[in-house]
């Protein structure tokens, strides 16, 4: 191609997305191993696009922040009807889910699946996500209910807020509630 | 796909401006994809930069912010310090590679 073909400079689009006020506010509900990460997955999303994202953990959510049971969520295949045999399409029985052990088995699986894509565990993920400028709060109904302070809660959370607080402050964000 | 001037060289890049043929980019180059989205390149960045380089050429595919952290040993926090607001792109910009494709 001669130099005459050559077309005028390509530079990609970097804008952030702060410049167009686009914020991402996460309510996590859920304290099951399976739905701890898509919230977790979003947010470090957003927070690598520059969108400024804040994460609110209520009901059984609140194990994911909880320092004595964020290193324990479990996945259970109970009431699930999407579980299938591993490697293949035949769905497993629903009577069979809650037999002994089959709680360990299955978390013990999905978190050697989600290790093998080198995605982290969840406090290892929330680290990451503290560290690319994500906000966490906390409960306050929650926290009253388990009787939790600051203190059963991993350092970085930045409050025990209100839901009319966490409403307040995200005014304007787009919401996900998971 | 389109060619572009940089540094003085014919460069094939997608309709974004990432560059497309690895074996096009060099330094001069990175310095100058590095001028264009506003990041003066320190040590601390050549650092990351030849990093995702040669894990590419071993991965076959470009390092994710997590793998940056993990395997080239620079912590998220200083990515995003580095290369403010998007730091898995802009990375990947200056250092002539794909976009991540990686979640995580």
């Amino acid at each position: 191609m001669s130099i005459t073909e050559v077309a005028p400079s390509i530079v990609p689009n970097f804008a952030s997305n702060e410049d167009s006020g686009r914020k991402l506010a996460i309510i996590c509900s859920k304290g099951n191993l399976d739905m701890a990460y898509p919230g977790l997955i979003l947010a470090n999303a957003a927070l690598g696009e520059g969108v400024e994202t804040m994460i609110f953990f209520t009901f059984w959510g609140f194990d994911m922040i909880s320092k004595a049971r964020m290193n324990d969520l479990q996945f259970s295949p109970a009431g699930n009807t999407a579980m299938h045999l591993p490697g293949t399409n035949a769905h497993i029985p629903q009577a069979m889910m809650p037999a002994p052990g089959m709680t360990a088995m299955a978390t013990k699986m999905l978190k050697k699946q989600i290790a093998d894509l080198d995605v982290p565990e969840v406090p290892d993920f929330l680290d990451q996500i503290v560290a690319a400028g994500g906000h966490l709060w906390a409960c306050r109904m929650s926290a009253d209910m388990n009787k939790y302070t600051m203190a059963d809660l991993r350092d970085d959370v930045e409050g025990i807020i209100s839901a009319s607080d966490f409403i307040e402050m995200t005014e304007g964000a787009q919401l996900l509630f998971i | 796909m389109p060619v572009v001037e940089i540094a003085g060289k014919p460069i094939h890049v997608n309709e974004e401006g990432f560059l497309t043929e690895y074996g096009e980019w060099d330094t001069d180059i990175a310095k100058v994809l590095a001028k264009q989205i506003e990041v003066d390149l320190t040590d601390e960045h050549w650092k990351i930069i030849n990093f995702l380089r040669e894990d590419f050429k071993v991965q076959g595919e470009t390092a994710t912010s997590r793998r940056v952290q993990t395997v080239g040993g620079v912590p998220v926090k200083e990515q995003f310090a580095l290369f403010p607001k998007k730091p898995a792109k802009k990375m990947a910009y200056i250092a002539g590679l794909p976009k991540p494709k990686g979640c995580v």
